[in-house]
């Protein structure tokens, strides 16, 4: 019975967005404002990479938000899971064989080093904070499944984490006391594509990869060990 | 079949978006209806990219030094499904741990029978 | 070109019907897995490398180990 109802409104639902959308064509230019972002994304911030200058120059406000919303996430599963410290769930994992134990001993310097140079090379190449952040995210996730009984330092990941944030909204700040607007690029630009370029747009990548992979490196880390 | 080789893609992304929605209504577990939910983020990702696409246009870098620039795909929706990509994995994050507390508390994870019980 | 592009988009749509049939919770995760990867291909034929890495890094590794990790301290099966 309620599978019927589902189907039957499921359809209902899909014959309007069919009707209603046969105006759009698919490959033809639908907007104005990207063709002023390609036009004059280097000579404004200086990133040869447009979809960084778009994420972290045009519109850097809304990635302050987004950061806030995952931190937000980070706080409601921290306060759910890990207030006591001494008690520990105590999941059966098996221990891993040798070939997995070598494998991860050779693979997580790979990961770290990888995940660096995506953040780096943000404003050159495609990557960035997000990005790189995940990639070490997964290679902390690879150190809990395949190596026996080692965790990270809780304390040195809750402090990485806050420095990453004071580090963005101080930046935004010491651009509102240089006179003009929240997070104004007050550095240099530089040449296009050298690796010191772009202004702050490096220096807040740093902050937010740093910020992004240990806070994920906390969510495993209470999933796993932790109960109330 | 000139109209299903032009428009392949957003009958693509419009599929995950249904067969998403079907999983969270219907189905009964809790774990599965979060993987409904995974499932419908993807196909609003690709709805979206695929509006930004220009036929025959390249990624918009910079990288060599004699690219034209009216020949590139628009970068606004890759800059907004960027940022949605990270906020839908905070907030599975964060639905996912609800889950695992509501098992420890009810013993079980049918939502019907959550539904029935007073505390 | 054209073919390989329906190719892959059919087999997607298989495997979130697949996501939808089976009772065994694991195999339910590796089709949605399996989706992601697919959804990271697409992107990156739209002419997007930076939506196609950030999806291929979160959406196809640190989703799927949560999702494991909490199936582990649940019920492993559907009903």
């Amino acid at each position: 019975m309620r599978k019927l109802i589902g189907i039957l409104l499921l359809l209902i639902i899909a014959l309007g967005i069919a009707l209603s959308l046969k105006e759009i064509p698919f490959g033809i230019t639908k907007t104005i404002i990207g063709d002023h972002f390609i036009n004059k994304g280097i000579e404004e911030t200086g990133a040869v990479n447009i979809v960084t200058s778009v994420v972290v120059g045009y519109r850097a406000f809304d990635t302050l938000g987004e950061i806030t919303i995952l931190f937000t996430a980070t706080i409601g599963l921290g306060a759910l899971f890990g207030i006591y410290k001494k008690k520990k769930v105590n999941l059966e994992i098996e221990p891993p064989s040798l070939i997995v134990f070598t494998g991860t001993r050779f693979l997580f310097p790979i990961l770290i080093l990888t995940g660096t140079y995506i953040i780096i090379h943000g404003h050159l190449t495609p990557g960035g904070g997000f990005q790189g952040g995940a990639i070490i995210a997964s290679a902390f996730l690879l150190m809990y499944l395949g190596c026996k009984g080692k965790r990270i330092n809780e304390n040195l990941s809750k402090v990485v984490e806050a420095l990453g944030g004071l580090t963005f909204v101080a930046l935004g700040i010491v651009g509102l006391i240089t006179g003009k607007d929240f997070l104004f690029n007050f550095l240099s630009k530089g040449e296009p594509a050298a690796l010191l370029s772009a202004g702050i747009i490096p220096i807040i990548y740093i902050a937010i990869g740093l910020k992004v992979g240990s806070e994920l490196a906390g969510i495993i880390d209470n999933l796993i060990e932790k109960s109330k | 079949m000139n109209f299903l080789s032009e428009n392949i893609y957003y009958i693509g992304a419009f599929s995950l978006i249904f067969i998403g929605l079907y999983i969270v209504l219907v189905k009964k577990n809790l774990i599965k209806v979060i993987i409904g939910f995974s499932i419908l983020d993807t196909g609003i990702y690709l709805f979206l990219i695929t509006l930004g696409y220009i036929t025959d246009g390249t990624a918009p870098i910079f990288s060599k030094s004699g690219l034209i620039a009216d020949k590139m795909v628009d970068p606004v929706p890759q800059a907004l499904v960027l940022t949605a990509i990270v906020i839908g994995v905070a907030v599975l994050a964060l639905a996912i741990s609800l889950a695992v507390k509501l098992y420890e508390h009810y013993g079980t994870l049918n939502l019907r029978k959550i539904k029935e019980q007073k505390w | 070109m054209e073919i390989i592009v329906t190719i892959l988009i059919l087999l997607m749509i298989a495997s979130a019907i697949a996501a939808l049939i089976f009772k065994d919770l694991i195999n339910a995760i590796i089709a949605s897995c399996i989706v992601s990867l697919i959804a990271a291909i697409l992107f990156y034929f739209l002419q997007a490398p930076d939506v196609a890495m950030a999806e291929a890094a979160i959406g196809a590794a640190l989703v799927t180990g949560i999702f494991i990790i909490a199936v582990k301290r649940t019920k492993r099966f559907e009903e």
